[in-house]
This record gives C-alpha cells, structure tokens and sequence, in this order.
C-alpha cells in the first residue's frame, strides 16, 4: 500500500490573531507553526494503514523551507518517504498550489510507482479554501470525497464513510483514490523521543516546481472588530439567582406574555 | 468592575508564586488596603509560576539562596502544599563527584541531611537508571515537589480574608505615575485599563515582565526572559503503576544539565544544556496571541535533541515516550542569576521582587514584606539579592544578555568559588590600566571593575621568597596563584602600589552634613578636619549593613569610601537618607577619582623623593588625610592600611591617575618597588591583619560586638541602629569572630589542601558536630587564605562563645573532609602578624 499525504505548514496562534502590516498575512514572529489538524489525523490514518499492511507513507508538502519542520514531525510520527516543494513563503492561492502538487505527484509517480491513496485534510487551517484536494484529483482523474471519517482499505476498492444528519455515508471508490479527511476520524499519536531523534535522519526529496498564479487573489485580510463583552456573576443562593434569571430575561425580552 | 479602588495603600503587580506570597505576608505584618493586579487571569495569570516545574533542591552553596529556600519548605509545608519525595543529583564525571563533596560541605553547613551514595544505591532508589554511566549520587531527601500555584492561591485569599487585600485579574498596568520626591522621584499611582489607584508604593513581582513595568516609573529591574526547555513524557506503565504523582526521587543528571522529574504517569525532562535563548520583554505574546500562555513559548526540538539523547542513555524507557508537551518556558535571568530584590535605584517607594525561582517564592514573599515594613529584612541579609548591587553599566540589556548568555549553562555547572567572568570584560577600567597590562597583571573583575589580582611580572619573587609555588589539586589553584604570596612578602620587606581604582568614593557636603552622617553611622564623624572614621554602618536591626571609611576634609564636607562590590548598596543608602532639604549634597566621586595604595617600610622614603611634604608619623599621624603634591600632582594622601604595613591610600584626579602611577613608578625604582593585586589585599594582607571584609565577615545577622568592631564608647547623638547596638553592647554576645589556623593541611590522599573560606565551609566540634551558636547562626569560615608573613594558613569565622578562647582546637570541613584548626585570634585584634600595629604607625 502506498500512501500520499499531503499537509500544510500553519501557525499555532492564540486566540488574537496579529496580521502584518501589509495585510497579506498572518503575523507569525511569536508563533509556533503545526500541521493542519485535519492533515494530522489524515497521516496518523496513513500510518496506522501502513502497520497494517505495509508499504509507505510518503508526505508532500509545499511550502516554505522551515516546512522541513512538519515532514520530520511526519517522519516522527511514522511517515516513510517525503517531499518537499519549497516556495517563497508568502502563501499560494489554491489553484497553483493543486497544479504544483499534482505535478509533484506525477512525479513521484513516475519514480517511485503510482498512490493507492492521496490523502488531504478537509481543509487547512489557515486560509480554509476547502479546494486543493479536488482540484488535484480532478487533474489526476480520481475520485475524490471530501469529509470523511473512516477507511476500509480493500484489494481493489477503498470505502470510506462520512458523518451526515442521522446517519453515516459509506462510498466505495476503486483505487487509486483521493479521500478529504476531517479531525476526529482517528486521535494522531504524539512523537515518541526515539521517533523524534530518528526524524532527524530521514532524507527529504526537496523538488523545485512552481505553475501559473490561480483566479483566487488574497486582497486584504482584517480581523473582525472584538465585541467586547461583559461578564456579571449572578448570586449563588438558588432563590436570588432565579429572581435574577427572571430580571435578565425580562430584560433581554425573552420573556412570554403571561410572565 | 465598579469595585476598582481609586485609592490603596500598595499596589502588587503580578499574581505569581512572588506576588500571591507578598501580599499574604504583608496582611499578615499589618498592611492594609493592598491591591494586587496581574494581566491574566487567576489562578494562572501565564507567568513563569504557571508552568514551573516546582521541585525543590535545598543544597546550595550560597547561604542567602539556602536561607531563602529553607524558609520556603517551612512555608509549602505549613501550607500543605509540599509534597517531599527526595532527589539524586547524579555524576558522570569524576569533577561532579567532587563537586558532591562540595555539596555535602555545603548541607553540613545548613544542617540539610544528604548523603553520597554508590553507584548501587542510587540505582537501589532509582531502578531505571543507567548505572553503567554514571559514578554515583549526591542524595537529599528533602527535595521536594510544591505546589506553587495554590500555594499563591492561599496565600492571597488570606489577605482577602482579612479584609486588606482586593485582587484584580485581567487588568493591565499601563503607566506606574511618579512625582518628585525628598532626593528623588517617589511613586504615586498605577494607571490601568480599568482605572486609575493613586497608591503610595508598588512593588514589581512580575517575572519577566519587570522590566517594562519598572521603565514605566523610570527604574530598571535588571533580568532577562530566557528559555528553558522541558518536555512532558510519557505514559509509562511503570509510572502508571506507581499510582502515585512521586513515587521516586527526582533525578538531576547534572553533568548533562538536565532533570528527569515523574508526574504520575509520565515523565517530565528539563534542560538548562541547550543554548542560552534569551528574550526581550516586547516579544513575549499576550495572553490572547499566546497559543499556550505567554510564558510557554513555542518549542524549538532541534535545541533539544542533544538533551533527548541524553536522557534515553540516563533513562532507557524514556525513548518510547511520547512528547505530549513540549515548551521552551521562560524565565528571569540576571546579570549574576541571583534575584532582584527590594527598593529601587531610582524611585522612592518602588520595589523589585524579581527573577525569583519557586524554591525561593515564598520566602522571597517574607523577606520584601519584611523589608517594607521594617526596613530591613529578617529571613536573611538580602546583600546578594539587593537590586542596588548593580552598577548603570550593569543595568542594561548588552549586560544582562551578555552575562546571562554566560551563565544560564552554568545553572547545573561547576562553578568555582572566585570563578571570573568571560563577558562583558575591560568596560571600566583605572587610569593605568595600559602600564598593569604590560606588567602581565592578571585580573579579577571588582564590581564591574577591572582590578589587577596578581602580577606575572613578579613570578621573580616565588623563587625569591620560596613560598609554596603549586597546589596539588587543581581545584586549590584555580584563580590563583603563588606570585600573591611573594607579592605580600616583598611588601613586607619593600615597598608595593596596590591598583585601588575600583574604590567606591563618595562625597556628602552642605550646611547639614554634621547631623546627617553622624545619624547614618555608628562613630563618632563630628571630628576635626583632617581626621578619619573607619565605622559600620547599620540597620535598626543592629546587624551590618556596610562598613566604611569616612574622612572629614572641610568642616562641611565629608569623603566616603566604601569597597568595589558594595558601592551600589551604600550609594542607595546614603541617598535615600538624606534630609531631602537641600541641607545635604551627595556626590558620586568614583569615575572622577584614582585611587593607589603604597605601603611597605619603604613607602614614606619612596614617596618623600616625590614631595616637599613632610610624610613623618609626626607630621602626618595614623588615620591622617592630608593634601600633598607628588610629582606636583594634587593628590589627598590618607595614612591607612589594610594591608597592615606603613603608608597611604593615595587620591587623585582620574585625569591625572596614569602621570600619578608613571610619577610613583619612577620613583620606586630605587626602592625594588613592585606593583602588588588585590589578592594580597583582598585576602592574605587583610588575614594577616584579621581585617573583616563586608558581605564575608560582615552582614545583617551579627553585631559590631560580634564582630570585634564596637568602640569603648558610644556616641551621645541618634544614628540608625543605635538602640539595637546598645542592647547589643549590654548583652553577653553568644558569639564572636575569631581567627583560626589551620594547623594540619595534609587530606586523607596524603597531600595539602587549600581551603578557600567561601562561607559553606562549617566548622565543626572536634566530635564533628557543627557549632551552633545561641541564636541558632552556623560557625563557617567566612574567609581563607595564606598568611605568608606569619607561615601560616588562616581562616576566619564566627565562633559561639564558649569556643572563641585562643587555643580551642576544633575541624573545619572543605571537601567534605575535616582539617584541624586551633583559634589564635578573637575579640577587637585578630591580627597575627604585628598585632600591635608597630609597623602601620611608623
């Protein structure tokens, strides 16, 4: 079984995220950086199906050359091979970043042999554009679902399932396929001190590719003004406390005619 | 919110382990209307107290930090909120198991039980250790584990309890308000987002935040955030199983600097190996750009690695451990790494309570609290901590990243008792620094100061006067040398210029100066122009807070001249006592002025060829200064000695300090003159002498009485400390400094040992109990050195009273082992050599 994964570079903020002065990114001088949550557990899927069944977890990413960090945070964790397709730094619009990254799959492809499985968190973390896995399996000509939460792999198929209202959907896609995975399909293991120190010796295929600049430009990002709330403790003592319930809602306008 | 006080007495800024114990020592010593403030939210504002690892070494070498910490057990305990569960500092290095022997020298001096163990009995109380690397253990069981969080918690609903405290979280400081004040600028409010609380006194106990917060008043707190690295690991069945948050001793592998410290299931490494990562205040995040707290900084593995690797050889299972957190945690660093306490250089009523560890917080907490109400602290003499220890050139970010960068992998270092620092070398220097260079001088730093300690260019003279050229042990040798010894012994016969730029001189002078300095001293200054006052200077508690020599040169002016370590400290002093009325003027002369020793038999001979003066005992008698020309230099010439032999201190314009030292080389030469360090000054001269050395000899906890120093009569006027010293004086003194001889130097592998009297050292009964005196203060040898003229080993140490007679034999442990020593010296004269001071008044 051979596994893509693909992930994504992105700052760990706090709750208050800085933007830079030009307004075209996120002010990452204090931050920390991870891998996008959703791509987390799409590796730690990856990895657990290669416990089961061998073969290899290779993990691509494009992204500036501090992205290193996250395919030896892969390699910690249990991933085999990795790419690396460095870019400037400033983040790329999705169009672009599904064309650099099918042409690196192609690649690979070509030298390593085809992916049974591409995975993509559902979206990452930072800009959310929710496109790059489709697009790249759309240029591929796999079939792709987006959202899931659970994978059988099987000799010729692959089924996977995705939480809806009152239920699950199960899909089965023939192999090679391209699956979106969401956080919660699986808890990603930390690295062990040993995997950490491992990662350290794992060898990254560093791939220079670039393609056209897509129809999505980022014109301005801006943080949404803070409403500044108000915090009043009501009293403890159950009696107080329902009076001041009612005197809320009375106040809020919530209450029935009949109050 | 409504709540906000316009009005407080105190303010506290920051809610950590410092701020939370502060306010509930102050409720409890009588302080009300106190507000306490922290930006972030409680119980865990995102200060270093948040995320501390919260165990507790006990042994160290330093008797301030010792007194701090063992106060803070006493604290955690009485709180409940200490959990004791021993620890093992392991060696991998032959040099760390006799820095273990340093360590039990040292917990046989606080009386902290600890002990040296094997290889397999380290292994008996640690079965996962790697014993094939390691070559044995430094043990204490009480190390303990605290609560420090809680403890804060407690601590400051005590004082809201008791109705004195109001706290507020969230709330940012914004300015700290100030007006003019007696001699400088006094606090008057705390300006936040919530409001505004006018406030009499603020103390900063923000952690790594102080120093913005003590620039918006216009002081500085001097620290730096700096990195240190821990990572959470684990779960681990055999932890798990233990079903306990300790079930073994903490380990500190202190050759690798690092700690292996059990949470229940999981594993906790540390390190203070990894490269010094030093912050600035305005880079640390908010509480809400924070991805953790503010304090809890985005890890950066790659500077761990080494440290993994590490704690895998130490501790095999770890490396199947999962890094579940992993932080680059800040904390306060200082230029010296010893915390910033008290009241502010450079406000009135702002104090410093900062770069504190947890072992220390809560009696950190005690002793400010102390300190604000009293004036003087009680849990111990804070000289080492006090923020006015530092100089302006030491005040700044190029010092204190410089030094920390310097120190921080010496935090589980081996540090040697007159180790020098590499950094931040050559920035003040004397006038004739170019002329002590090409005579090969070796230098110690004094207080920021460049100060000749030994002279190469008098390697001559070992041979010359066959004093003892080599210590066996290297450790004796380290930052030493034998030229010191010849250095005093030609002196003795000759004549020698001891470098004294780095003494502090100060003037006071105005119409009121009489009153002022005789209130601020305990003898008598109101004494003809001309005449001098060696005095100490004390606390109301009665205990030292300096020593100095002051010199009346016009019936309004007085020149003080303190030591190159304690100017900070007494320059604060004096200034904060002063009227405020313009009556008295305060003048730091230091940079202006050089200053020369010259002494030896020949010294008045040698210096006559440069005068028309006459220098004669009758012209010029003992404890004289007297204006003179040499070489027609203006230069204040004062007949003293701390040396012990004829001659003066020597005063000049710094301008004219390199023409001055030129003008008394060429004259020396007819006279064999030789260019004498600091080391015979400092240490073998000052021994000979029995002279006590402030922050060794002299600190808070003993008297003038008890140290020899108190004068037949007391003066009839006030002076700080007077009652004190009286009661002192009419009581029968429980102990007394004494000088002892070390009589058999030989140590069990049959060689000399050199003991270095640096404060750890106790002594001990000849059954080898260590002496206790009635006021529960420990015999240690304050200071130990050769005393060449006498061709003895000397140290010197308070003895409880029944042991001071001269001839009382007793130990005195170094290296954890003991060596005989007989008292030759106590009460007012300690000097063994010419102790009827035949030589200096000649």
């Amino acid at each position: 079984m051979r596994t893509l994964v693909c992930v994504k570079r992105v700052p760990a903020p706090g709750s208050k995220i800085n933007i830079t002065a030009d307004g075209l990114e996120v002010d990452t001088t204090n931050l920390g950086f991870t891998t996008s949550p959703h791509e987390e557990c799409a590796l730690e899927e990856a990895v657990q199906i290669h416990e089961r069944m061998g073969g290899e977890v290779v993990v691509l990413t494009v992204g500036p050359a501090e992205a290193e960090e996250q395919l030896r945070y892969a390699a910690s964790v249990g991933g085999t091979g990795f790419i690396l397709v460095p870019t400037d730094g400033r983040s790329l619009d999705p169009q672009r970043t599904a064309a650099i990254i099918t042409e690196a799959v192609q690649q690979a492809e070509a030298d390593g042999g085809a992916f049974d499985l591409i995975l993509f968190g559902n979206e990452s973390a930072d800009s959310g554009g929710y496109q790059v896995g489709v697009r790249v399996a759309h240029a591929l000509g796999r079939p792709i679902v987006n959202g899931i939460k659970g994978i059988d792999v099987g000799d010729d198929t692959i089924t996977a399932r995705r939480a809806i209202d009152g239920g699950v959907e199960v899909y089965e896609l023939p192999r090679p396929a391209v699956l979106g995975i969401l956080e919660g399909i699986n808890l990603p293991r930390y690295p062990t001190m040993k995997g950490r120190l491992a990662s350290r010796k794992a060898a990254i295929d560093s791939v220079e590719l670039d393609a056209a600049v897509g129809g999505l430009v980022k014109q301005q990002l801006h943080r949404p003004v803070e409403r500044a709330s108000q915090t009043v403790l009501l009293p403890t003592d159950p009696a107080a406390a329902a009076v001041a319930v009612v005197d809320l809602f009375e106040a809020f306008g919530v209450m029935g005619e009949n109050s | 919110m409504s709540d906000f006080p316009s009005k407080a007495n105190c303010v506290v800024i920051g809610a950590g382990i410092v701020g939370n114990c502060l306010v509930g020592h102050l409720a409890d010593m009588g302080w009300t209307d106190i507000v306490l403030l922290d930006k972030g939210p409680l119980p865990n504002p995102g200060g270093s107290t948040g995320h501390a690892s919260n165990f507790i070494f006990p042994v160290d070498h330093n008797k301030e930090i010792v007194d701090l910490t063992l106060e803070s057990q006493r604290q955690y305990e009485a709180l409940g909120m200490q959990n004791t569960c021993g620890g093992i500092e392991v060696a991998r290095t032959p040099e760390r198991m006799e820095e273990f022997k340093r360590r039990m020298t040292s917990a046989t001096a606080w009386g902290i039980t600890a002990q040296l163990l094997t290889t397999a009995e380290v292994k008996e109380k640690v079965p996962f250790i790697n014993e094939d690397i390691i070559l044995g253990g430094f043990y204490t069981p009480s190390v303990s584990v605290v609560d420090s969080l809680e403890t804060g918690t407690i601590m400051r609903k005590k004082a809201q309890d008791a109705g004195v405290l109001q706290v507020f979280a969230n709330t940012e400081v914004f300015d700290i308000t100030t007006a003019p004040g007696k001699n400088k600028p006094k606090i008057t409010g705390v300006v936040t987002d919530k409001g505004t609380i006018e406030c009499d006194t603020v103390v900063i106990a923000s952690g790594v935040w102080s120093p913005k917060l003590a620039a918006m008043a216009g002081a500085t707190i001097p620290l730096t955030p700096a990195v240190h690295q821990m990572a959470d690991v684990g779960p681990f069945d055999m932890l798990v199983e233990t079903n306990m948050e300790l079930a073994y001793p903490i380990v500190r592998d202190m050759d690798t600097f690092c700690y292996e410290r059990q949470t229940a299931g999981s594993m906790e490494v540390g390190s203070y190996a990894h490269r010094p990562i030093l912050h600035r205040v305005e880079e640390i995040p908010s509480n809400e750009e924070a991805a953790l707290t503010p304090t809890e900084m985005p890890f950066t593995e790659e500077d761990f690695d080494q440290q993994m690797e590490e704690a895998i050889e130490l501790m095999e299972f770890l490396g199947d451990g999962e890094i579940r957190y992993a932080i680059n945690g800040l904390l306060s660093l200082t230029p010296d790494a010893n915390p910033v306490l008290g009241p502010t250089t450079e406000v009135e009523n702002l104090w410093s309570a900062a770069a504190v560890w947890i072992k220390e917080g809560p009696g950190v907490g005690k002793l400010v609290a102390e300190w604000m109400t009293n004036g003087y602290p009680h849990v111990t003499d804070p000289h080492g901590a006090d923020i006015n220890r530092f100089y302006p050139q030491q005040r700044n970010v190029h010092h204190i990243e410089a030094r920390c960068d310097e120190h921080f992998n010496k935090t589980y270092g081996i540090v040697h008792p007159r180790e020098q620092w590499a950094s931040r070398r050559n920035v003040t220097q004397g006038p004739a620094k170019a002329r002590t260079d090409a005579l090969g001088a070796f230098y110690f730093e004094a207080g920021g100061w460049e100060r000749p300690h030994w002279y190469e260019s008098n390697a001559d003279l070992v041979e010359r006067y066959g004093v003892v050229a080599e210590r066996t042990h290297e450790w004796d040798g380290r930052w030493w040398s034998p030229i010191t010894d010849a250095e005093l012994l030609h002196l003795r016969d000759n004549v020698g210029i001891v470098d004294l730029a780095p003494f502090q001189v100060f003037e006071v002078y105005g119409p009121g100066v009489v009153d002022y300095i005789e209130h601020m001293v305990v003898n008598k200054c109101d004494v003809p122009v001309g005449k001098s006052i060696y005095t100490p200077v004390l606390n109301e508690s009665g205990g030292f807070r300096s020593d100095l020599t002051i010199m009346r040169i016009a019936e309004d002016r007085y020149r003080i001249v303190t030591g190159a370590f304690d100017g900070g400290r007494d320059e604060y002093w004096f200034r904060h006592n002063m009227p405020g009325d313009n009556s008295v003027m305060f003048e730091n002369r230091t940079n202006a002025t050089v200053t020369y020793g010259v002494w030896g038999p020949k010294a008045v001979a040698m210096l006559s060829t440069l005068t028309e003066s006459d220098l004669s005992q009758e012209a010029f008698g003992y404890g004289q200064i007297q204006s003179h020309l040499l070489d027609g230099i203006p230069v204040d010439m004062f007949r003293i000695s701390y040396i012990g032999d004829a001659g003066f201190e020597i005063y000049a314009e710094a301008s004219q300090g390199l023409a001055l030292w030129d003008a008394l080389f060429a004259a020396g030469a007819d006279f064999d003159l030789r260019p004498v360090g600091a080391g015979v000054y400092g240490t073998t001269g000052r021994l000979e002498k029995g002279y006590r050395l402030m922050g060794s000899e002299l600190e808070d906890e003993y008297t003038p009485v008890e140290a020899g120093l108190a004068r037949p009569k007391v003066k009839s006027v006030d002076f700080i400390g007077k009652a004190a010293y009286l009661a002192a004086r009419d009581a029968e003194p429980v102990a007394q400094l004494c000088i002892v001889e070390y009589t058999d130097l030989t140590c069990a592998d049959g060689y000399a040992r050199y003991p270095m009297g640096a404060g750890n050292e106790p002594i001990l009964s000849l059954d080898g109990e260590r002496l206790v005196d009635a006021k529960g203060r420990v015999s240690r040898v304050n200071t130990a050195g050769s005393a060449p003229s006498v061709g003895k080993y000397l140290g010197m140490a308070y003895l409880p009273i029944e042991h001071c007679e001269v001839g009382t034999q007793l130990l005195a442990m170094y290296q954890y082992e003991t060596y005989p020593v007989t008292v030759v010296a106590t009460g007012g004269n300690l000097a063994t050599f010419d102790p009827t001071d035949s030589r200096m008044k000649a």
